[in-house]
């Protein structure tokens, strides 16, 4: 399934994310990082913890709301794989994203910003996976996943 | 009123994943797929995102402390180590997979959409399960 080369609204929507991170360590000294927050909902180590995660989460999942208001579409979620892959993928994505000690965001973004050696890892290893993933999965299994 | 603060942050970062494409399976494989219907978008929302937060924490973290708490809260693990690159590889084979990592996945739960609940509760069990091995032979931290 191809999809339209987005440059400049990719470039816009990543100055976003860029915007929330900065803003989260300028007034919370935290890490804009999708796994902590996610887990640190679901189990947090101290009882303060909990709620201003909770309440960025409540944010996030508010935005394709925010985004019909703004524009009159809905947020376009193609999938061009079975149930059993996003079953699979998620269970691995939330054991390795947890020892891994992060993701996208987290190492990706805020870790490589501030130069971190674990993060810059990180993001090559799992940008090397996904990549070679995509390839078996495409080109030598041939789609049947 | 930090509540609204998080909040409206959560949701600058949420557009920023819609704008971005990255609540799009299609669009986020076809970035892995170099030797297919290859698509370099994400490149740009990953260039946007870390050049904005590496000018911004620069000057946000000469600062003593942020605004609304006493300390910044950065991780302090500097080793590089076997467990951050195996979770890391098994975090990129889920993302090549399934085409949602977290951050693209979370904000997407707004849709409703099937696919993005089954792969967010899946993704829930995969990190309750590691937390609880982690938590008896304490390996691994998160940021």
């Amino acid at each position: 399934m191809p999809t339209e080369f987005t440059p400049l609204a990719s470039l816009g929507g990543g100055i976003l994310i860029g915007f929330a991170a900065v803003l989260l360590m300028a007034n919370f000294g935290r890490v804009m990082g999708a796994t902590g927050i996610l887990a640190g909902v679901l189990m947090p180590n101290h009882s303060g913890d909990r709620g201003w995660r909770a309440s960025l989460l409540a944010g996030m999942i508010s935005a394709p709301t925010l985004y019909w208001l703004i524009s009159g579409q809905t947020v376009a979620v193609q999938v061009p794989v079975s149930t059993t892959a996003m079953i699979v993928g998620g269970l691995i994505v939330g054991v390795g994203v947890t020892f891994g000690g992060g993701c996208t965001s987290g190492h990706g973004v805020c870790g490589i910003a501030r130069l971190s050696p674990r993060s810059l890892v990180a993001t090559v290893v799992f940008m090397i996976a996904a990549v070679v993933t995509v390839y078996i999965t495409r080109h030598v299994v041939g789609g049947a996943i | 009123m930090r509540f609204l603060i998080t909040y409206v942050i959560g949701l600058i970062f949420g557009m920023g994943i819609i704008f971005g494409g990255m609540a799009n399976p299609a669009k986020v494989l076809n970035f892995f797929d170099i030797a297919g219907t290859w698509d370099p978008s994400l490149a740009f929302v990953m260039g946007g995102a870390l050049g904005v937060t590496a000018l911004g924490y620069r000057f946000v973290l000469r600062r003593p402390a942020p605004r609304l708490d006493d300390v910044f809260h950065l991780p302090t693990l500097m080793r590089v180590d076997g467990t951050l690159i195996a979770g890391s590889a098994a975090f990129g084979v889920g993302w090549g997979l399934a085409g949602f990592c977290p951050g693209g996945a979370l904000p997407a739960i707004g849709t409703l959409d099937s696919n993005v609940l089954i792969f967010t509760c899946a993704m829930i069990i995969g990190i309750i399960a590691a937390k609880l091995i982690q938590s008896r032979s304490k390996v691994g931290v998160t940021v």
